[in-house]
């Protein structure tokens, strides 16, 4: 068979969602990629190693191969059996199957979280109190001629953000590097710190000092220090003065603010620092999201419960009180009595103590790989890799939509995560109703 | 054996993230977060030299990995773990009200750890998770 190049393929790997890679196809494999950075390479070149290929369900100790069918039909009775099971993850699928996902824990009474309350949790937290001043990256990428990077280093986690929104690419009145600042702020001297005009660092756990104090600074208070977070007042000075005077300012973070002391009140501070900003200049500020359908995971929970993450149906209706409905909050008091974990490796990522409650409960994943969550499950079922294997919809990190494509074939017999969510779902109703 | 205090911070970098897509048990995605970047002259203080195991505590836990130089640069007292489930074994799991657990300023202890071995993926779930029996579904 001929190869075949298909261009402008949605990157499902980070929240940048770069929709420029060509991909190479022969014989159903994918041989080629061009223009994706190492990770997505190395998800579009990998996506074939260490598949979970066939449903598999513990007896005794082991696991051993089953059926879709029975897998799911355990899965419904078990879940429906609990008093509150948790469905985690949901930040590596489609839209669609979040929005049934949503649907399966209204239906059984359990909580509903994805993997924000322990990444970017804290900024929603932030922007509840605060809201926020945003834009799309297309609008940063033509006009920003000053990037902030907070606590986060997009040349490790995010490679492409900026060549292709900010300070290295060519937008219509902002068309190269010399036209744009780049500052970073962060506890070490990163990559990403190396390539800044200006490198802030201070002190670790002291980002909500510092932020208070360049939001002093921009204000034109006097602060009555001589150093703030291990940073100078005149180099914080400096700082407020270039940030007054640009034309249109762009200020993204990074886990780096959301999980050092303070969390979500450092994220207030920075959206309180934009607003201040904002009666000088033009503003906006954004998360850097990591996984790439995150975003997708906030927004379609929100439109379908009024909450973004964290919600709790045990008692019939959306509840949300993050720190208390939130997955590791639970799971550390040992409160779910099963879960299903879709798209995501929480035992990989989870502090010791959660992820231990998780192994005492009855676990299932829904997963293309395997990982260290399926290792631990009691049920496995295999999926395909969306964007890769299967289509869907998903939310850039700036909250616009894209529609992934599907290059090649699941392996055989594997299903969808919209499939076997349905499924289980359409099990769960026949049982209930 | 010298112990020396420490902040660990956890993170992603580019090549756990590269190497977390050729899947989780692959031999370079164990290399690549089954590790801890130390500055050069607390690797002095503990007697060891890069490349040797190191073993980190917290209150939380405690786990023992490579060292390895630091890619970026890092101050004395700070060492960075990438994301993954060594890390994992020392986080805690208090989330101050936000759901969000501490993966980033933890004090931690360090020690030479040269004749331990770091265990592999296998070896440290059923050393951490093992079930007793699995639960009848
Ligand atoms: S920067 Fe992110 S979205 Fe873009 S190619 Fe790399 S991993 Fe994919």
């Amino acid at each position: 068979m001929s190869q075949e190049v298909i261009s402008n393929v949605i990157c499902t790997v980070c929240g940048c969602s770069c929709d420029h890679l060509q991909v190479t196809i022969d014989n159903d494999k994918i041989v080629k990629v061009k223009n994706a950075c190492a990770m997505s390479s190395g998800k579009m070149l990998g996506y074939r190693n260490e598949r979970t290929t066939q449903p598999m369900m513990k007896k005794g100790t082991t696991l051993k191969p089953t059926t879709y069918e029975r897998a799911i039909d355990v899965t419904a009775k078990t879940i429906i059996k609990s008093s509150s099971p948790l469905f985690y993850g949901w930040s590596l699928t489609s839209n669609e199957a979040i929005a049934i996902g949503v649907d399966l824990a209204e239906e059984t009474g359990g909580f509903f979280d994805n993997t924000t309350s322990t990444c970017h949790g804290p900024t929603i937290l932030g922007v509840h109190e605060i809201g926020e001043s945003s834009c799309t990256l297309g609008e940063i990428r033509h006009r920003a001629d000053l990037v902030i990077y907070w606590g986060s280093n997009p040349v490790h986690a995010h490679p492409l953000h900026m060549s292709r929104y900010t300070v290295m690419s060519k937008g219509r009145f902002r068309k190269s590097r010399s036209d744009r600042k780049l500052i970073v702020v962060d506890v070490r001297k990163t990559d990403t710190a190396k390539l800044a005009d200006v490198f802030i660092q201070l002190e670790p756990n002291n980002d909500y000092e510092l932020m208070v104090a360049l939001r002093a600074a921009v204000r034109g208070d006097e602060i009555e220090q001589e150093t703030v977070a291990g940073v100078s007042i005149d180099k914080i000075e400096e700082l407020a003065e270039m940030l007054i005077n640009c034309e249109f300012g762009a200020l993204f973070f990074g886990l780096g603010l959301t999980m050092s002391a303070g969390k979500s009140k450092n994220i207030e501070a920075a959206l309180s620092l934009v607003t201040e900003l904002n009666s000088k200049t033009k503003f906006v500020i954004m998360p850097m999201r990591g996984h790439f359908n995150v975003n997708g995971a906030n927004n379609v929970t929100t439109w379908l419960t009024g909450y973004p993450y964290a919600v709790d149906f045990t008692q019939g209706f959306p509840r949300y009180n993050p720190g208390e409905t939130s997955a590791v909050d639970l799971l550390a008091r040992g409160e779910c009595d099963s879960a299903l974990i879709v798209a995501s490796d929480p035992i990989s990522n989870f502090p010791y103590q959660a992820a231990k409650h998780l192994t005492s409960i009855p676990l299932i994943t829904i997963d293309p790989h395997i990982t260290p969550t399926t290792m631990c499950s009691n049920i496995i079922l295999p999926s395909a890799h969306v964007g890769i294997e299967t289509t869907g919809s998903t939310y850039r990190m700036d909250g616009v939509v894209l529609e992934t494509r599907k290059l090649v074939d699941p392996p055989k017999g594997v299903k969808t995560d919209v499939e076997i969510l349905s499924a289980l779902l359409k099990r769960v109703k026949s049982l209930t109703r | 054996m010298k112990k020396i205090q420490v902040t660990l911070l956890s993170g992603r970098s580019l090549s756990q993230g590269r190497e977390k897509e050729q899947g989780k048990l692959s031999e370079s995605y164990f290399k690549s977060v089954a590790c801890c970047e130390i500055n050069g002259e607390d690797i002095k203080e503990i007697g060891l030299d890069y490349g040797e195991n190191v073993r980190i505590s917290t209150k939380y836990g405690t786990v023992v990995v490579k060292t390895t130089a630091p890619k970026q640069t890092l101050e004395r007292g700070i060492i960075f773990v990438p994301y993954g489930l060594w890390v994992a074994q020392v986080s805690g799991s208090e989330t101050d009200g936000t759901g969000m657990p501490s993966y980033k300023g933890i004090s931690s202890t360090l020690e030479s750890a040269k004749k331990e071995k770091v265990l592999t993926v296998d070896q440290l779930i059923k050393k951490s998770f093992s079930r007793k029996k699995s639960k009848k579904l």
